[in-house]
């Protein structure tokens, strides 16, 4: 056995987000040892930023909802490419999970009755998300967190997974090291629970934080998982836009929830134009219908400004294209104007949306109850990742599981806002619980000494190439920079095929640079080290959307293709599927889409 | 374009100094955007925290100017430029390198707390009925990022060294958050006075200035806490009383 400090877990869950937390709290109260990493401090994971809600059908604000309505949105805003299974089971079990939160400590705001008040949200029939003012995602990581410490469960703060480590077909433990001495640190476990987030970090623009470098998707994959959908990103169209050191930065759909409207610099609410055929009859077409939606009116259909997150984005760089943006290159976001229609709206804004009124006065000096805000698509989530099956949410490779974004289904080619934070818990959940079962069900494997060797010695080249390094060496920045560009620039929001196959062959490029980098410095709390050792993984998942995104002919959902600007059934019939062959090069086939069962569909027709 | 020159303390638990560094400063730029600069360009192993970007993560606490802040929250058209911006880890938690420090005492103290126990349900559905007038209060508490810049600027902890005997403002907010919460029936007003030390505290407000989420922790949290202690514990008579005041 290697000389690196050991750990033994029956669960090792990777990832503290809400998927990662209620996955570890599963798998502890079933009895079983399991430990938690996590990449940066404990609850300080990308969950923080959701703003908006979760989306239950519990049916607190409107009686009409039920777990049909919330499955059929699903499906409708996943355009139909959606693991069905996943969606149903989300749908049914998502109002257990709030619930439950709230036995844990969560204060969600009320109704007039008492009970989890709920709201409109993008997509979404009937008001549904439970919510916390603009700051649901950290009263869930704070909830789960704050539960989660007397669960018995051991925590290893600052940990960075750099590989899994296999028993033949298995996963038997993972390889890492620690931020702060940079000592690597082997992790044994029966089984592994994936639940690091996203690839934000792929894109120049993006609200994702730095550890969202998909670590989880290239884990997996490198692991011998396939990899599903990955052509699925989501640009959320309200991102912060100027001053240009908060570009990228999220402005939640609870803005455009509580009466929020889009306008160009001519002040046109363009969204009113184009609305699709699959949400006409959802749809006001008046904007004092959609007013009335916003404020609870159950007769009124949504305004179109609360359409599908992948349609207001395109909708938005439609509008600069033809030169009719904001003074930097966006939209105009207005909540303002619902002064004309209450007393007091400035107060109410403040009450509603206070992380809004607050990131704008500070990051911006603009002060939203007075001002619209100026916005624009911003990489948000990625709907592909690891293939899991449905009802454990294990992947082909024996013992690997995955929940939360790092894994694939549920949303198909769009994710719905409110969707996410109820996917953490649900699917959370369901790995933990399964995982659990899986390891109690399995021996202990044996880790390769050789596996450990190769990996460390791996991380630990740039500080190798760095003693003997020539004048020209570069540091890893400029190589991540470099790679966020070429992702922004040729795999965006609008892609072609030319561009595309550009893209592979810069991120190749890029690829031959990253193995040269160079880090001075010690192991200690390095973070240019931290950057060189994820740039696999972002080349691998940047890798993985380009050549998804170019098998996908079509346009659907977050993956809108200039050459092919049209749904294709064919193709929505079809899930592209990546996995590493022997080689190490990467394949690219495509599935079909097991049918749906007849009572799936009858609810799908029933609620068109 | 206009340029910045920052000191940065750089260095671990075995000392360390002020480095200085320029960079070129645009429109609306935070400190931690600085900072990210210099790590891109001139300091590849400068080490600090940080997360969302946003003030939602508390990750990115530092002193700036000698005053603890969120790097991100931080605008430098907000600071003097003629001079150097000072930037330093927090002061009162060990140093780890550069601008990150260990807090992991904070997590610590966290477990200590007793955690949330709810009242049976309301309803057979198994959920509970809460007017939104009585959270109010809690919510504005859970409110928290956990950025420990409260524990940073609180004398006890930072001049006092008091860390085993007082968990602080952040920790006492926690149990406001929970003693107010109109589900919980847990009794932590023994634990607050021994073990969380809460008579340490003299209302000097250090923490509620320095709270980027402006919560009003002296005030709303601290005050009525110290207030319950001192029923529960000092007031023999008022005890009494409450025994045989009719329940409303």
């Amino acid at each position: 056995m290697s000389n690196y400090v050991t750990l033994e877990y029956d669960v090792l869950v990777i990832g503290a987000g809400g998927a990662g937390l209620r996955s570890a709290i599963e798998a502890s109260a079933a009895g079983v040892r399991v430990g938690l990493i996590c990449k940066s401090l404990l609850g300080k994971a990308h969950t923080v930023m959701a703003e908006g809600g979760m989306a239950a059908a519990l049916a607190n604000v409107d009686d009409r909802d039920n777990w049909k309505v919330h499955f059929a949105d699903t499906m409708r805003g996943g355009q139909y490419v959606n693991n069905w299974r996943m969606a149903e089971l989300h749908a049914k079990e998502a109002p257990d999970r709030v619930r439950e939160l709230e036995a844990w400590g969560a204060v969600f705001d009320r109704t007039a009755d008492g009970r989890i008040l709920q709201r409109n949200f993008g997509g979404h029939r009937y008001p549904r998300l439970a919510h916390v003012g603009d700051r649901t995602g950290l009263e869930l990581i704070r909830t789960l967190q704050d539960h989660g410490i007397h669960q018995g469960i051991e925590v290893h703060m600052e940990h960075t997974i750099v590989t899994l480590l296999k028993e033949s077909d298995r996963v038997v433990g993972a390889f890492g090291y620690d931020r702060e001495r940079g000592r690597f640190k082997v992790f044994k476990a029966r089984a592994i629970v994936l639940a690091t987030g996203g690839i934000g970090r792929a894109y120049r623009i993006t609200s994702n934080s730095w550890e969202y470098t998909g670590d989880g998707q290239s884990l997996a994959y490198h692991a011998g998982a396939e990899l599903v959908d990955m052509e699925f990103v989501q640009f959320h169209p309200t991102g912060m836009i100027w001053p240009p050191s908060v570009m990228g930065i999220l402005v939640t759909e609870g803005v455009r929830g509580e009466g929020g409207i889009l306008h160009n610099k001519e002040g046109k609410r363009f969204m009113f134009a184009g609305i699709p055929d699959a949400y006409k009859s959802q749809t006001a077409n008046n904007p004092e219908e959609g007013w009335r939606y916003t404020q609870g009116d159950k007769n009124a259909r949504r305004p179109p400004e609360l359409l599908t997150r992948d349609h207001v984005a395109r909708c938005i760089i439609e509008e600069v294209k033809a030169g009719r943006g904001s003074p930097h290159g966006g939209v105009f976001l207005d909540i303002a104007w619902i002064k004309e229609k209450i007393p007091n709206a400035a107060e109410h804004i403040k009450k509603k949306l206070p992380s809004m009124y607050h990131q704008f006065m500070q990051l911006a000096n603009l002060d939203i109850t007075k001002e619209p805000m100026e916005v624009g698509p911003t990489t948000h989530y990625i709907m592909g990742g690891v293939r899991v099956d449905a009802e454990t949410q294990m992947s082909n490779v024996p013992g690997l599981f995955a929940a939360g974004e790092v894994a694939a289904g549920l949303h198909g080619s769009n994710r719905l806002g409110g969707n996410s934070l109820s996917d953490l818990l649900v699917f959370g959940k369901r790995a933990g619980e399964f995982a659990a079962q899986f390891s109690k069900e399995s021996n202990s494997g044996q880790i390769s000494d050789a596996q450990v060797e190769g990996a460390a010695r791996e991380a630990l080249e740039p500080f190798e190439r760095a003693a003997k390094a020539t004048a020209n060496a570069e540091g890893p920045y400029q190589v991540q920079y470099d790679l966020q560009e070429t992702m922004q620039n040729l795999v965006g929001i609008v892609r072609r095929e030319e561009e595309m196959v550009r893209a592979l062959d810069e991120l190749h490029k890029l690829s031959v640079r990253a193995k040269q980098v160079i880090v001075y410095g010690h192991r200690e709390y390095n973070p240019g080290w931290h950057t060189a050792i994820d740039l696999k993984h972002l080349l691998t998942v940047s890798e993985a959307i380009t050549r998804a995104a170019l098998a996908r002919k079509e346009s659907r959902g977050g993956h809108f293709r200039d050459d092919f600007p049209n749904k294709d059934s064919g193709e929505g019939k079809m899930n592209i599927v990546l996995r590493k062959e022997a080689d190490g090069s990467m394949h690219v086939s495509r599935e079909e889409i097991p049918e749906m069962p007849p009572d799936l569909e009858r609810i799908i027709e029933e609620m068109k | 374009m206009k340029t910045a020159v920052f000191k940065i303390w750089r260095g671990d638990a075995n000392g360390g100094d002020f480095s200085e560094f320029a960079t070129e400063i645009s429109e609306g730029m935070v400190v931690l955007d600085a900072v990210h600069a210099i790590q891109a360009q001139q300091a590849n192993d400068l080490a600090c925290r940080w997360n969302c970007k946003a003030g939602k993560c508390g990750s990115c606490s530092a002193e700036i100017n000698g005053v603890p802040k969120l790097m991100c929250m931080t605008r430098l058209d907000a600071i003097p430029l003629d001079k150097p911006i000072t930037l330093e880890p927090m002061r009162a938690f060990p140093s780890v390198r550069d601008l990150v420090t260990d807090v992991s005492w904070n997590f610590r103290v966290k477990k200590k707390i007793k955690k949330f126990k709810p009242r049976p349900p309301d309803a057979p559905d198994g959920t509970w009925r809460i007017s939104q007038a009585d959270i109010d209060r809690v919510q504005e508490f859970r409110k928290c990022i956990e950025c420990f810049l409260c524990q940073d600027v609180c004398h006890v902890l930072r001049d006092h060294h008091l860390q085993e005997e007082f968990i602080g403002p952040r920790y006492l907010v926690f149990a406001a958050a929970l003693e107010m919460h109109p589900l919980d029936t847990e009794d932590r007003l023994s634990e607050l006075k021994q073990a969380g030390g809460i008579g340490y505290c003299n209302i000097t407000k250090c923490c509620t200035k320095v709270c980027p989420e402006n919560i009003t922790i002296t005030d709303n949290a601290i005050i009525p806490l110290k207030e319950r202690v001192v029923d529960e514990f000092y007031d023999p008579l008022g005890k009494l009383l409450k025994l045989f005041r009719p329940k409303t």
